[in-house]
């Protein structure tokens, strides 16, 4: 019987982290999502590098799944680690700086010798000593390596694959440490490994085996209890990452507006999952185009647009670059496209597995001539869903190419998602031709939201030319009649301004009462969140307003920002929202900016914002 | 008994535009014979897209009835694969020049040949930049001067045959503007073919080029220069018809009938169905004046088209999956009560 102690708490930060041959990521997978199961709010952050494989046990090569589990709401994946694990002394030295005072370090000792302490740079034999850890964490080492093969020996495995398993001997020792009972991960393996029998076995035995190693060696640390999140509504939920949540928002605005989903695609990291996701989805009707490169990705879309179907096309920074030109066409021939930008440190090739809120502007204005399209951006890995629907039914209703931008850390970053039904949506109504105007020219459109209206190939009595050159405004023919391209400009930039009647208030969080505003977008959200939460509970005045929808920015924006005395404008960028504020509502706006590659954490961002209020 | 097809003429497809080529172009007699093939095809013209890049030649879907799409630079045959896939049912044309298709469009040109998307590429070769006012283009001759290349060209053009067969392309074709009986056929020929099919239009710029395919289109030496390639008929030419092409080991060779006892049984005979282009790619690379520049069908042989492959794809995932709506979709998720 174990006899350690056990300890209550609201969230629990884990961060995995190991070689990228390791497992960190699947290991990290299968603990939030038992732990998502077991009534846990959960908010990860996979972080991993961009090398194509660098040499075992060398800095470049660490990867690292950071968890945190809550009984309560939880907004960020969390600062530092309550738990670390590290399969090497490589891990370890890069995450050092991220583990708490008086956190658990768990370490495989196998792969702390001499030789792997000299490829990650140690100079001494205590690393431990090198990082100042010593006096602040608690380790708990395990020949994770050596047990591993122990658990394994006569199985019939061959050396590697039974050194792969080490990650599972992990698991099953931090499950014991967070009274996490095995059973589902068993059952997760069973899914995965349905096909490998003897992957399966060895992988649970070595779960197993992690388990009761953490159980029968009255190891003198304290386990924890996160016990069910209170404050979830009651209902079905799941966890999903916001790459596949966008993925299923199109899926699901197809559905809903009765159309077929087209994806002209290019593979680029990270956005290369949404476009994996729905060439799964054949069974949907879903049809993808993997095209020959970014533009073609995008135009092919825009063929299936020009022919009738929700289109949409998936990308990341250099390839946004690419596509400026075409997204300009489907500026200029008004037609329906989502364009999802899933953000990655640049400029060129960049940091590309890393985060960054660098595109923004490329977004708004990245084109030639006066090119407005709509930009939305998402918050959460689950609101990915959301906002992918919105995006098409804003672009299918008022005929307009929409640029969703996510990032990085919510494309590949999991949360819990509670299941929707499709009735349960808003509907969607894409602006087609009516029966009785058969006739009317390409340019024709509504009245009132100036939304053209659409007819496509196959329609009878509509049969029309649409392109890139400009066109005059009452017979749809080619015009470079100065006035008329005057009306032109203006219309096209009125069809998206008028979007911000449909589109929902700037609603504030935080202390409404406040001189000092902060103001954030996308997908820093629930780090700004916490951090305003956080200075409230301890007494401070400050309120926070999160922007979504950038472009058109909602109905209230000058109204709100004018309330205040002190605006602070916090983003993964040089100040790009700024900027823009700046150009839509003037004023002074005060920056807190970081361009590493890395989320905010929510003690800078608590510092920076304290300084402003107390200046 | 009242026929129930309906009968086109090449005046349902003209559009109300006012057609702004120079007068002169050779553009003229390729859209005239375009829209009478696209009338004796029968498609409604609702059910014809013709999708287009930049130039001269890609102004032609705003003359043409039906749906057009006039895109940008060089993207014509990517939006036009996503028009076909998206809605199989159409009837394509994407109508190219040889700078829109071969240079800032060549990546397009290429996969939509490789992949056999069910398009018919009108690729309009002038061998110069018209547009933009003479410059040299990737089918420019080695050596000839243009406002870009005022010293001469020192690069070597692209022979769109090669490229297309290169590019594993089923069907290619090749027209002159001025010879409208053959071009007629082989646009018939290319709408009916299933993949993608490539037209090379041999189209003469009266302004930037006059002249280029003039050793080919005078009238009075046209058949001797000239041999117009029918699956399955004898490769005779000439005015007289007294022309043939012969093999000569692994070359072809020019002989005179009723010559050295040359009949007509001794002459190749076309076979543009032929799956190995060893032979087509040798008459597609014709020049004069050594040989008559082939015209007419050159190879068209049968593969899967992309299109139609997606579609079955489709239906068979769809008929063994159990997941048929978003909600199934949702349903059939890893998910917990909470």
């Amino acid at each position: 019987m174990s006899t350690t102690n056990k300890t209550e708490a609201e969230n629990v930060v884990i961060r995995f982290t190991g070689d990228s041959g390791d497992g960190m990521q699947l290991t990290g997978t299968l603990f939030s999502n038992l732990s998502a199961i077991l009534g846990n709010e959960i908010s990860t952050f996979p972080d991993f590098p961009s090398e194509i494989r660098a040499p075992q046990g060398t800095l470049g090569g660490v990867s690292g799944f950071q968890v945190n589990l809550g009984a309560s709401k939880i907004y960020t994946p969390g600062d530092d680690a309550d738990v670390m694990i590290a399969m090497n002394p490589a891990a370890l030295k890069v995450n050092a700086n991220g583990i708490k005072k008086n956190g658990v370090l768990i370490i495989d000792t196998d792969s702390f010798q001499k030789s792997d302490l000299d490829k990650a740079g140690f100079t001494t034999d205590n690393p431990f000593e090198e990082l100042k850890l010593s006096d602040t964490i608690q380790i708990i080492p395990a020949a994770l390596t050596s047990l591993t093969v122990a658990a394994l020996e006569g199985s019939g495995l061959d050396n590697k694959s039974i050194l792969r398993s080490k990650n599972m001997f992990a698991l099953g020792l931090v499950c014991w440490l967070f009274n996490r009972p095995i059973d589902q991960a068993i059952h997760f393996l069973q899914n995965k490994f349905s096909k490998k029998q003897t992957i399966l076995e060895a992988n649970i035995k070595v779960l197993t085996d992690g388990f009761n190693y953490g159980h029968n060696l009255h190891l003198a640390v304290s386990t924890y209890l996160v016990d069910k999140s209170h404050e979830v509504p009651k209902g079905r939920y799941t966890s999903i990452n916001g790459n596949k949540a966008t993925a299923w928002g199109l899926i699901a605005a197809a559905q809903k507006a009765g159309l077929q989903l087209f994806l002209g695609s290019y593979p680029i990291t990270p956005a290369t999952d949404i476009m994996q996701e729905l060439a799964n989805r054949k069974d949907m009707g879903v049809k993808v185009v993997q095209a020959e490169d970014e533009i073609a990705g995008i135009t092919t879309a825009l063929g299936a647009s020009f022919a009738g179907s929700l289109a949409a096309t998936n990308t990341s920074g250099p390839g946004l670059a690419l596509k400026s030109e075409a997204i300009g066409l489907a500026v200029m021939a008004e037609l329906p496209i989502v364009i999802v930008d899933v953000m990655r440190g640049g400029p060129s090739t960049g940091l590309p597995t890393k985060t960054e809120q660098t595109d923004l502007l490329q977004a708004l204005y990245g084109r030639n001539g006066e090119s407005p399209a709509v930009v939305i951006a998402a918050n959460t890995p689950d609101d990915c869903f959301h906002y992918a629907y919105m995006s098409a039914k804003i672009a299918l209703e008022h005929m307009t190419p929409v640029i969703l931008l996510t990032d990085s850390y919510i494309g590949n970053g999991s949360s819990l998602w509670k299941l929707p039904k499709l009735a349960e949506l808003p509907a969607i109504t894409p602006n087609f031709v009516k029966p009785g105007m058969e006739g009317i020219k390409v340019t024709s459109r509504d009245p009132e939201t100036l939304a053209r209206y659409w007819a496509i190939p196959g329609m009878e009595g509509f049969n029309q030319r649409n392109g890139g050159l400009e066109k005059d405004f009452t017979t749809g023919a080619i015009s470079t009649d100065p006035l008329n391209h005057q009306k032109m400009v203006d219309t096209r930039q009125a069809k998206i301004n008028y979007i911000s009647n449909v589109i929902p208030q700037l609603e504030l969080e935080g202390d409404k009462s406040a001189d000092t505003l902060v103001i954030s977008w996308g997908s820093t959200h629930g780090h700004l969140m916490t951090a305003v939460n956080n200075l409230v509970k301890a007494g401070e005045k400050v309120a926070l307003a999160h922007f979504s929808y950038i472009h058109p920015l909602p109905k209230n924006t000058e109204e709100v920002i004018k309330r205040y005395k002190k605006v602070l404008v916090c983003e993964l960028n040089s100040g790009q929202f700024a900027t823009y504020l700046r150009s839509k509502v003037p004023g002074e706006y005060k920056q807190f900016n970081k361009v590493q590659g890395q989320p905010f954490n929510v003690a800078e961002l608590e510092e920076a914002i304290q300084l402003i209020i107390k200046n | 008994m009242e026929n129930t097809i309906k009968q086109y003429t090449a005046k349902d497809f003209k559009s109300d535009q006012y057609v702004r080529w120079c007068p002169g172009c050779g553009d003229y007699a390729l859209l005239n014979t375009l829209q009478k093939v696209m009338a004796e095809l029968g498609v409604d013209p609702k059910d014809v897209a013709t999708v287009s890049g930049i130039g001269c030649s890609s102004r032609l879907p705003y003359y043409t009835s039906g749906y057009g799409f006039h895109t940008i630079h060089g993207r014509g045959a990517a939006v036009a694969t996503g028009v076909k896939v998206a809605n199989p049912r159409l009837t394509v044309w994407q109508i190219t020049g040889d700078g829109d298709c071969l240079a800032i469009g060549g990546n397009h040109f290429i996969h939509s040949v490789r992949r056999n998307v069910d398009i018919n590429v009108l690729l309009f070769n002038n061998q110069i930049y018209g547009l933009t006012k003479g410059q040299f283009s990737p089918t420019t001759k080695k050596g000839f001067i243009t406002k870009s290349s005022p010293f001469g060209t020192v690069e070597r053009p692209f022979r769109p045959a090669e490229l297309t067969i290169g590019a594993r392309g089923t069907f290619f074709g090749r027209v002159l503007d001025v010879d409208l009986k053959s071009s007629h056929a082989t646009m018939m020929a290319a709408a009916a073919h299933k993949g993608t099919s490539v037209i090379e239009c041999l189209v003469n710029c009266v302004i930037f080029n006059d002249g280029a395919h003039s050793w080919l289109s005078e009238k009075e030496t046209r058949y001797d220069r000239i041999i117009i390639l029918e699956h399955g008929k004898p490769m005779i030419f000439g005015k007289n018809s007294d022309k043939g092409l012969v093999a000569d080991g692994f070359n072809l060779k020019v002989v005179t009938l009723g010559e050295n006892g040359i009949t007509e049984a001794d002459l190749l005979v076309h076979d543009a169905k032929c799956e190995d282009f060893t032979l087509q790619m040798k008459l597609a690379l014709m020049e004069g004046p050594e040989f008559p520049v082939a015209i007419g069908v050159i190879r068209s042989v049968e593969a899967d088209t992309y299109d139609a492959e997606t579609e079955s794809q489709i239906a068979e995932v769809q008929s063994k999956s159990k997941i048929k709506t978003f909600d199934e979709l949702i349903d059939s998720c890893e998910q917990w009560e909470m």
